[in-house]
């Protein structure tokens, strides 16, 4: 009933994956995901690429749930304002806030489908998006809503891919 | 899926207090990020140091790459001459563009001498160009319209400097790191740049519109004289961009303003120039205590 076998670690042959590879896969996967905007020789004209260190993070979170403690969102959200070039604080602010807030809706959803997760996933990037662009707003830029809609739509229909890109790393993280 | 394991520690007191503090932990991670926020707003440069360390990691790939490919950008002009005329065409039409900007950039200079010879005290102005660089990589996920280039401090970049292509105005430099540095777009809406039309003295204002044009507004009141096909090109009003470099072509016309391209797209350049600011008479920011205190009428 519990999910067990499938939240710890499978030994093969034997061995049990080291700790830096059973704690050190998703955080580093949520950094990469961070980075992509800044390492991709791409100059954008407008808002394109989709959070990636969000959905990564938010697919993380709801495949496992005892990997991270609640305050994760802190430390990845700043690690993704350093490389995002939002102001220093934008994600820290609301990823933790989503994390919180993810909790909280854990203890209500008994039963969780795909669907479920797509739905909060979606929701996770309307609030970081919007909430990102209150936060530019605030700061004096003068951008309209309209131009964050295609990245949201994206970002929608990129989850599948990133929950198939979690469950191949978290199949590689299980098993040394 | 079934429901994860529940958090609820039960009787267990020491998991009960530790639970606790990974939510205290967490809203004061949220608190942090509110802090940061207004400080942030209050000194927007006062986590250049970081930002600027994160752009070192990120440069070795990221320059690599873009030296690798030359210009997503322009794949689906190949692709367009391709389909007209074989390659040829697409070789002509840089040669064309590339004769415009020349032709705009001497009908421009052509005026400028005319006024020049009028005010006399000319500045001989020295060769003004800093670094060439390449643009690495951009904010691409964010409303702020950011590129980062792999020259900095150690190439002479200093905040403040404009950058600009052979094709027209780049930006200005927002934030210099060791070997990187952040340029601020000209189509972001914080960047205000002082512009004349290029065939005679109507000046306007550019502002950025944050999805790849400009609102030009003209200084005058009434209604706006600018037309389509119209050029721009900088004044050198207020010290920062030297006069005449090419910024844009008005596109369309809206209520009391037109719309405008940047001559120079940014997705398509190859190389920028960062250049020093065009008037050296501009006062330098405040100094430091210790050189006020130097005593003044030591130079002749």
């Amino acid at each position: 009933m519990t999910g067990e076998p499938l939240n710890g670690p499978v030994p093969r042959l034997g061995r049990m994956p080291s700790r830096w590879r059973i704690h050190g896969t998703p955080v580093l996967c949520v950094m990469l995901g961070s980075m992509v905007p800044a390492l991709l020789p791409l100059i954008s004209q407008s808002p394109t690429l989709p959070p990636l260190g969000l959905l990564f993070l938010v697919s993380w979170r709801l495949t496992h749930r005892e990997i991270w403690p609640v305050w994760i969102g802190a430390p990845l959200g700043a690690f993704d304002d350093l490389m995002s070039g939002n102001p220093l604080g934008t994600a820290m602010l609301l990823w933790s806030l989503t994390m919180i807030a993810l909790e909280f809706a854990d203890e209500r959803l008994f039963w969780r489908s795909y669907w479920h997760d797509w739905l909060i996933a979606i929701l996770a990037c309307l609030f970081f998006l919007s909430g990102g662009f209150l936060i530019a707003r605030l700061s004096g830029s003068a951008a309209p809503f309209m131009l964050l809609l295609p990245q949201m739509l994206w970002s929608a229909l990129l989850y599948p891919l990133i929950v198939r890109i979690t469950a191949g790393m978290d199949r590689w993280r299980m098993m040394a | 899926m079934a429901r994860s394991r529940s958090r609820r520690p039960g009787l267990n007191r020491r998991a009960q207090y530790s639970l606790f503090a990974s939510y205290v932990i967490a809203i004061a991670g949220a608190i942090a990020g509110l802090l940061a926020l207004i400080l942030a707003k209050a000194d927007p440069a006062g986590f250049g140091v970081l930002r600027a360390g994160a752009a070192e990691l990120t440069r070795p790939v990221s320059a690599t790459l873009s030296s690798m490919v030359t210009g997503i950008g322009s794949i689906d002009e190949h692709v367009v001459a391709y389909i007209n005329a074989g390659s040829q065409n697409s070789a002509l039409r840089r040669q064309v563009e590339a004769n415009r900007v020349r032709m705009i950039e001497a009908q421009a200079i052509e005026q400028e001498n005319v006024r020049l010879k009028k005010l006399l005290r000319l500045t001989e102005t020295t060769k003004s160009e800093v670094a060439t660089a390449r643009l690495i990589s951009s904010t691409s996920t964010t409303l702020h319209r950011i590129a980062r280039i792999n020259a900095g401090l150690g190439q002479g970049v200093r905040v403040g400097m404009p950058v600009r292509a052979p094709e027209g105005l780049i930006g200005r430099v927002l934030l210099s790191g060791p070997n990187s540095a952040d340029v601020l777009l000209l189509t972001d809406s914080q960047n205000i740049v002082p512009v004349r039309r290029a065939s005679d003295n109507v000046a306007a204002i550019s502002t950025g519109m944050d999805d790849g044009t400009l609102e030009i507004r003209p200084l005058s009141a009434g209604t706006s004289p600018f037309k389509p096909g119209d050029v721009l090109v900088t004044t050198g009003t207020g010290g920062l961009y030297s006069p005449n470099i090419p910024v844009a072509v008005v596109v369309a016309l809206k209520g009391g303003f037109a719309v405008g391209v940047p001559l120079a797209s940014p997705a398509r350049v190859e190389m920028v120039m960062v250049e020093r600011p065009y008037d050296a008479n501009i006062p330098a920011p405040p100094v430091p205590a210790e050189t006020t205190g130097k005593p003044a009428g030591h130079t002749p």
